[in-house]
């Protein structure tokens, strides 16, 4: 079922001003109040704390095989995590997902 | 040349490996919204109005969830939530700019252009403000065509690539290889496994709330663990 136009118009709308003025917000507002160390350090680990979470379901459950764990994929997965924390570059583990993804493909059939 | 080109060119050749990052994730994005149902237009738009790869793809998943409209805003910011720490960070550096040209840095605050720059004046503090000008808006030069070409990419040819490509895995490895290497001090891991678990234990919550919770409670994780570390050292 394809989603609603005035839906896909309003997403896009609100998520372009809201990421433009997250990103303005201190740039922009100088002079402003330094943030609170409390919340400075929370800020720290946020991208740690939704990214994972976001990814999880499409690993475990993937879309394409209508939610059932899938043997390439989550190899994949623990191959791009284990080359991205082991040598720090993005290329190489993206490359080494893709490799395993498609290498397991092919011996499974 | 003036030393001010010549930063803007060198901002230019340090974001330019992220290339090969930002042309693979922007063509996966053109054909994830072409899937999702979004036309050109639509497609083109939101990855230009939004240039955030990340929450895009976030949103993208949440549509096609039918999750209600306000939470997949709600939802897509909190994913871009860390670029106000990128907008703290960078007022030392760049805040003496006029307004408007803190308007334009503040549209090309990606991870990739924050990251680089922000290496770069913490290794050269005392440049010049043009000097740091410069060498951000030479990054986002080399960066963001490709972002905006690639979508566009993606976007005309996605119905030609078969889906037997698995190329809807090729987004959740993006994802994975940006996470990896955030991975580097324990509360930073602590937070990555509690998101982990509790997206795992709360997938039942409705309106895909336990990404919400799972992301707000990690960040809590991390930032007691970074507390209790600094208690121990003390």
């Amino acid at each position: 079922m394809m989603p609603d136009n005035s839906t896909i118009w309003i997403v896009i709308v609100g998520l372009g001003i809201g990421t433009y003025l997250i990103r303005f917000s201190f740039l922009g507002l100088i002079g402003g109040r330094p943030l609170p160390e409390w919340l400075l350090r929370h800020l720290r680990y946020v991208a740690v704390g939704v990214l994972p979470a976001l990814i999880t379901p499409l690993v475990i459950w993937p879309q394409a095989t209508g939610g059932e764990p899938e043997p390439s994929r989550l190899l994949a997965a623990l191959v791009v995590l284990v080359v991205g924390v082991w040598w720090h570059n993005v290329i190489a583990a993206i490359a080494a997902g893709m490799l395993t993804l498609y290498g397991v493909q092919f011996i499974l059939g | 040349m003036s030393n001010t080109h010549r930063t803007f060119w060198r901002g230019f050749l340090d974001c330019s490996p992220f290339i090969l990052v930002v042309a693979p994730f922007g063509l996966l994005f053109g054909v994830a919204a072409g899937e999702t149902g979004l036309d050109l237009l639509q497609t083109m738009s939101m990855t230009i109005l939004v240039i955030a790869g990340a929450s895009q793809f976030t949103a993208l998943a949440l549509i096609n969830d039918h999750t209600p409209t306000f939470i997949v805003i709600l939802v897509s910011l909190v994913v871009n939530l860390r670029m106000a720490m990128y907008s703290a960070a960078l007022v030392p550096h760049l805040g003496q700019a006029s307004l408007r040209t803190r308007m334009l840095a503040s549209y090309f605050m990606v991870d990739q252009t924050f990251a680089v720059s922000i290496r770069h004046y913490e290794h050269e503090p005392t440049r010049p403000l043009r000097e740091k000008l410069a060498y951000y808006f030479g990054g986002a030069a080399s960066i963001c065509p490709f972002w905006y070409g690639f979508s566009l990419l993606g976007a005309l040819i996605g119905k030609a690539i078969p889906e037997s490509y698995t190329l809807d895995f090729a987004i959740p490895i993006c994802f994975i290889s940006l996470v990896a290497p955030m991975l580097r001090s324990l509360p930073h891991l602590a937070a990555a496994l509690v998101s982990v678990s509790l997206a795992l234990l709360l997938a039942w919550m409705p309106y895909n709330l336990w990404l919400l919770v799972a992301a707000v409670a990690a960040m809590m994780v991390g930032a007691q663990t970074e507390l209790w570390l600094k208690g121990r050292q003390a």
